[in-house]
């Protein structure tokens, strides 16, 4: 899907660009995006470097492994087929801690951990576990107590009550997370059934082929 | 309470800084050099990350440039008017999946023309709060780890913020309209 939607957004881009006569906008802009791309991941090297070091001290110091044990069940039940003990867990619940707080530099390098964690469990290195898919959901949807840089706009342009979006905002981010984890359970589940339904048809070919 | 939250928000990073080394001292743990042992993979993780970034942002950016954004919200605008959206806020729900430095210039922007305590500049900001730009954390995430096949990773995403998008609208027609 990520393959049709950047061939559409190119695709589409560049037809609309040469019917409008603006294929020369077009190609600048196609090059600023590709600059900022780069700057954004610059901006990131200083957060990724400071937090996976700081929490590399904190594995060795066996935090994660406390935090996982200590993990709420709601979470645990978010993630059944990551181990009770394993680390991924400590990394996730720190992710989603960063993002509840608000603390979106930080939530990044967690939620990077996680996978990089969630990718030693999974079988096929190149395919995204269902724990993986679980993590992107949440993250997406990002459950934020206070939008601070909404905030911070909204201050800017003067506004009489910067913080009055707090409750609808916090509202509509539960209702979008939790269509993302309905969601993702019954993509979970589809996956489930079908593997179970070739597995068994296989088994059905085998008898055949005995008999 | 939002006074607490906000508390807890600005002392968090310091807390979680100055007590993670201390309590790894207390178990014997060589802090610094733990902490630079760990660091350096971040850099690689980061270097990891360009190329997926920079393809996307460069494909986002030339359809806003070319002006085909702006066109396919033209094309929806008649009928999400029909069902109570205001119309200026419609590009925030192809924007913000898309790119989130890009919405919230279009959110600033909005609260710039009709003022922030407007309904435009309400729903606005609900909705640039409510959900995270779903091309980037999926295509830095995966990315990071050399995730090939996303599997169904995306929808889940698009959907909730379709969702999310309706939810916001909805509740700023009901709370402030």
């Amino acid at each position: 899907m990520v393959n049709w939607i950047w061939l559409f957004l190119i695709g589409a881009g560049y037809g609309y660009a040469a019917w409008n006569g603006t294929v020369e906008e077009a190609t600048r802009a196609l090059f600023d995006g590709a600059k900022s791309g780069v700057t954004v991941c610059f901006g990131l090297i200083s957060v990724l470097v400071f937090w996976l070091g700081l929490m590399r001290v904190a594995e060795q110091a066996g935090l994660l492994e406390k935090l996982a044990k200590a993990i709420s069940p709601l979470v645990r039940a978010l993630f059944p087929d990551v181990p009770k003990d394993h680390p991924a867990m400590g990394y996730i619940l720190s992710n989603m801690s960063a993002n509840i707080l608000g603390l979106g530099n930080a939530a990044t390098p967690m939620g990077i951990k996680a996978m990089q964690e969630l990718q030693k469990l999974n079988p096929d290195k190149e395919t995204a576990s269902p724990a993986m898919c679980t993590l992107l959901a949440i993250n997406t949807s990002s459950i934020t107590l206070i939008p601070t840089t909404v905030i911070a706009v909204r201050m800017n342009y003067h506004s009489a009550s910067p913080t009055e979006i707090v409750g609808t905002t916090l509202l509509a981010t539960a209702v979008a997370t939790a269509a993302a984890i309905a969601l993702d359970r019954w993509f979970r589940g589809r996956d489930l059934r079908r593997r179970m339904r070739r597995v068994r048809s296989g088994k059905e070919k085998d008898r055949a082929a005995a008999g | 309470m939002l006074q607490l939250v906000n508390l807890i928000s600005a002392w968090a990073i310091p807390a979680v800084v100055v007590l993670i080394p201390l309590y790894a001292a207390y178990r014997k743990v060589p802090v610094y050099e733990s902490f630079v042992d760990g660091a350096k993979d971040g850099f690689d993780t980061a270097v990891k990350i360009i190329p997926h970034l920079v393809g996307m942002m460069a494909a986002i950016s030339l359809f806003r440039g070319s002006g085909a954004l702006d066109a396919l919200v033209g094309l929806v605008r008649p009928l999400a008017e029909k069902l109570g959206v205001p119309g200026e806020v419609l590009p925030l729900a192809l924007l913000r999946p898309l790119t989130g430095a890009g919405s919230l210039a279009y959110t600033a922007d909005l609260m710039g023309r009709y003022g922030p305590d407007s309904l435009i500049g309400r729903i606005a900001s609900t909705i640039q709060g409510s959900t995270d730009t779903t091309l980037y954390v999926l295509v830095v995430y995966f990315g990071a780890v050399g995730i090939r096949r996303t599997k169904y990773a995306l929808k889940v995403g698009l959907f909730s913020d379709a969702v999310g998008f309706a939810a916001a609208v909805a509740i700023c027609l009901i709370v402030f309209g």
